[in-house]
């Protein structure tokens, strides 16, 4: 493997680790849940992204074969990544967040937490 | 008839079709025992799975989903840095929340929750909550001056290009 190859994967490792701590040290840093929730959802995006991204150069360059492993887990972890921080800002929610904290919606109806629909209206389950 | 049958087969098409190739990426070699052994198991998975699919979602313009994921994988990463940017050089002092109210021209339920997971993954903002009639979605954004201009680039820049795509 040329000496361009290896510094190219060691950049991308040190990206994602730098991202990785990023994310880690916004949680310790910020102080509202909300706001925490920024930290892990976006920089350690980033940060396995880069550590993926390595691996994927490494087998082409270095084992000579194409894996398509990494793909699946950065897809997968796409997908899964909003929906794990909306559930802990709707668990916050419930727990810590007076509706009156929360600007109204401008519509008919309050947020899904603390307003309820009648089935026959209900365009989409919220609940 | 023959249609009926093909519909018995293959209730859901193009998740038959996704779970081939997600099959041949989990296995990472491409030989005919793989492909055949995929093409079982998803003709199998939707069959048995079905009754927790009663909709369809309808894309209308597939196409321009490829355009879109490109416009969000690139936010992705530009988000992550102006949000590695906020957790260094600002203090939580200075740190300007907010909340913001996006009222939605969606109406189907597969593209708001695409726009949910898109807001939750770019740049500063975070999806908490939708309203009980679904009409509005409750963001939280890590930091801005401007919460208005933060809600009209989500709908032109997402919520445009998806209801282009569902609908």
């Amino acid at each position: 493997m040329g000496l361009v190859a290896e510094i190219f994967i060691s950049f991308m490792l040190v990206v994602g680790g730098i991202f990785g701590l990023l994310g880690s040290w916004g949680l310790v840093k910020l102080d509202d849940t909300m706001r925490r929730l920024h930290a892990p959802t976006k920089a350690t995006t980033l940060g396995v992204g880069g550590v993926l991204f390595a691996s994927m150069a490494y087998s082409v360059l270095e084992l000579e074969r194409v894996s398509f492993h990494e793909l699946l887990i950065a897809a997968f972890l796409l997908i899964t990544a909003p929906i794990t921080a909306n559930f802990v800002a709707k668990a916050h929610m419930h727990r810590d967040v007076k509706e009156r904290e929360l600007p109204p919606t401008g519509g008919k109806y309050g947020w899904a937490g603390y307003d309820e629909i009648g089935d026959s209206e209900q365009p989409i389950d919220t609940k | 008839m023959l249609g009926a049958i093909l519909r018995r087969v293959f209730p859901h098409p193009q998740l038959t079709a996704f779970l081939v190739v997600v099959w041949l990426l989990l296995v990472n070699t491409i030989s005919v025992g793989n492909l055949v052994l995929g093409v079982v198991l998803s003709v199998l998975i939707p069959g048995i799975t079905q009754p927790f699919w009663p909709d369809r979602p309808h894309v209308a313009r597939p196409l321009r989903a490829i355009e879109y994921v490109l416009i969000v994988i690139w936010d992705i990463i530009a988000a992550n840095v102006t949000v590695a940017r906020i957790i260094l050089f600002k203090s939580n002092a200075d740190t300007h929340s907010h909340w913001i109210v996006v009222p939605l021209e969606l109406r189907s339920p597969e593209a708001i929750t695409m726009l949910a997971g898109t807001i939750t993954m770019t740049p500063g903002t975070v999806t908490a909550m939708l309203s009980a009639d679904a009409s509005h979605l409750l963001v939280h954004c890590l930091h801005t001056d401007d919460p208005d201009a933060v809600r009209d680039e989500i709908k032109s820049r997402y919520e445009r290009r998806l209801k282009e795509i569902f609908e």
